[in-house]
């Protein structure tokens, strides 16, 4: 019992409130638009840097710390788009799965541990602006059957107010005419050149968009932790394309649920092995942090063969060859 | 000759690694009217069609459209000159409906711009504009029963019906279209010449690629025939189907069409 309970316990920590804002971002790129971004923990890592780098580094003020770590982001994005949208779909994946790795190794490296830490990563010393202002009573609090830290919970609380917001601001664009440009984009560019959409510019907007969310996930995504180089591993982005299919790719609350879904099994298969490895089952816990990846593929096996659509998704929509 | 051309190219060349698709001279499309483009498979209609419309770049060549020179330009703008196409290879937006796919025919929504999207005040009256408009078309095209039906579900020939009534939302100057009848059966056929001649008495002017001389016939007021990248023959349909020139280049191209028979039994 207390495996579920603690599983289910996932669905509103801060880190899958983060990896829903960035999947959010990650759904206007592949979902909308058609975009094949590999490379979103490269936007993640940008937020988490850029704020932590910021705050600590360059004394900002914690406003202007997201506003120049967007700032950033959306240069990036531009960086990555331009030269590469006007190409065929390939090269965008290929250039940002290539960008995110550089970003990761260029940070994980020694040459620049002064400012970025290194491998070490950066210690939690940018997160007074958010844990100052907790209303919540100190210590341990209880939320039903649960019990969170008083700093956890409120992260939490701060987080998913940011995700709500986000997700109604791009639910509003998607269903606007703007939105529709994107989706047309998705299903054939050439129809829309010859319907005279300038198709270019609409991409380098929702790369833009999407990446600027990326990062906006980043920030909060190390605001209960200090900043890891590790945890921007392409895994991240794949992780993310897993919540899209699995919530609903092209729906907007799909990555939310698709978020929350990831977690809960992450942790039900980590219990599931820790209680194998108690019971001698289970030689030692590598082998058995192996067979819980073993467990979440199967899980998503099942997913795509009886639910091929996500769990949000449109059925009809998905009986159609794509194009 | 056309005394009031839409449309003028001069020098137009295109060549693939060796192969020349389109050589063209000079050619005028006349105001007004219907022109068909024929031309034996392989003649290079289709890359004409790229070039003129900025999907693809000429080695050479320049050519205006109602004045004003369009080489170069990316093919979104030469759309919102007015100069609109479909496809020889239909493209219809799957994935939506085909309401939406008549919606996205305009360009006049100022909430397709980021910035006015979340503005629902500046584009909800261009939006109800839209919607009426489209559904008085897709009547006109006996596709209104579809409109809230996903594109993808049409047959090939309902698409090719909603590619030609998603071209007509901007009410364009001039309508390019690559083989409007390919893979429409001959009921529907009967009507989509009616709506291409409809076209002509709203105003707008047609250039269209043919392959069936009944059509082209029945609907072209001038024709230019196609061979080999180059203009062959052009002016009305009696003069150039009966040259002799058109129907060698045809039967050199396909021995086993009796193109001859066919013509003269229809005259
Ligand atoms: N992208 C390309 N690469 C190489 N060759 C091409 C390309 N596009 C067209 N061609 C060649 O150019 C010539 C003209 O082709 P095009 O498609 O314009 O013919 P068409 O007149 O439209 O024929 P159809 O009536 O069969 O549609 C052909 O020989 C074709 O093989
Ligand atoms: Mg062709």
């Amino acid at each position: 019992m207390d495996w579920i309970l603690n599983s289910l316990r996932e669905i509103i920590t801060p880190t899958t409130a983060a990896y829903a804002l960035a999947a959010i971002g990650l759904n206007i790129h592949f979902g909308f638009t058609g975009l094949v971004n590999f490379g979103q923990a490269g936007f993640v890592a940008i937020g988490g840097y850029g704020f932590a780098i910021s705050v600590t580094q360059l004394g900002l003020s914690w406003p202007l710390a997201i506003a120049v770590t967007l700032l950033l982001a959306v240069g990036y994005a531009l960086l990555l788009g331009i030269p590469t949208l006007r190409l065929r779909a390939d090269y965008l994946a290929i250039v940002t799965i290539a960008c995110a790795e550089i970003i990761r190794f260029t940070l994980n490296s020694s040459a620049f541990a002064s400012v970025t830490g290194g491998a070490n990563g950066l210690y939690n010393d940018y997160s007074g602006w958010i844990t100052g202002a907790n209303p919540y009573p100190q210590g341990l609090v209880h939320l039903g059957p649960w019990t969170f830290t008083s700093t956890d919970l409120w992260i939490a609380t701060v987080d998913w107010a940011v995700v709500a917001v986000v997700a109604v601001g791009v639910f509003l664009l998607i269903r606007s005419p703007w939105g529709l440009v994107l989706k047309g984009i998705r299903e054939d560019e050439h129809a829309m050149l010859s319907l005279g959409k300038n198709v270019n510019l609409h991409k380098l907007q929702a790369l833009v968009m999407g990446g600027a969310i990326g990062a906006l996930a980043g920030i909060l995504y190390v605001q209960p932790t200090s900043v890891q180089p590790f945890d921007f591993a392409s895994r991240m982005t794949f992780n993310m394309y897993t919540m899209l299919i699995l919530g609903g790719a092209a729906t907007v609350f799909g990555p939310i649920l698709g978020s929350m879904i990831f977690w809960v099994v992450m942790r039900f298969t980590d219990e599931l092995v820790n209680a194998g490895v108690d019971a001698g089952l289970l030689d030692n816990a590598t082998q058995g942090s192996q067979l819980r990846f073993v467990l979440v593929g199967a899980a998503l096996v099942l997913l795509v063969v009886f639910r091929p659509q996500g769990i949000l998704g449109n059925r009809t929509e998905l009986s159609f060859d794509a194009k | 000759m056309p005394s009031d051309a839409i449309l003028i190219a001069d020098g137009v060349h295109r060549h693939f690694a060796g192969v020349t698709a389109v050589d063209v001279e000079h050619v005028e499309i006349p105001r007004g009217r219907i022109t068909a483009l024929i031309g034996p498979n392989g003649a290079g209609k289709t890359t004409f069609f790229n070039l003129l419309t900025g999907f693809d770049r000429p080695q050479r060549g320049t050519w205006s459209f109602d004045g004003t020179p369009v080489q170069g330009l990316p093919p979104y703008r030469v759309a919102r000159l007015g100069m609109v196409r479909t496809f020889q290879l239909t493209k219809v937006l799957g994935r939506l409906t085909v309401l939406d796919n008549m919606l996205l025919g305009s360009n006049r929504q100022p909430g397709e711009r980021l910035r006015n999207a979340l503005l629902g005040v500046v584009w909800k009256k261009q939006d109800r504009t839209d919607r009426e408009r489209a559904r008085e078309i897709l009547a006109r095209f006996k596709l209104d029963g579809k409109a809230d039906d996903y594109a993808a579900g049409l047959s090939g020939g309902q698409r090719k019906l909603l590619e030609m009534a998603r071209a007509l939302m901007n009410e364009p100057t001039l309508v390019m279209l690559d083989e409007p009848m390919a893979g429409v059966n001959p009921a529907l056929t009967q009507s989509l010449l009616g709506h291409i001649a409809d076209l002509r008495e709203r105003g707008m002017t047609v250039l269209f690629v043919e392959h069936d001389m009944h059509m082209v016939r029945n609907l072209a007021d001038w024709v230019v025939v196609m061979a080999a990248g180059r203009i062959i023959a052009e002016g009305t349909p009696e003069s150039v189907l009966s040259s002799e020139a058109v129907v060698d280049a045809y039967l050199g191209a396909h021995h086993d069409t009796d193109l001859r028979s066919l013509i003269e039994e229809d005259a």
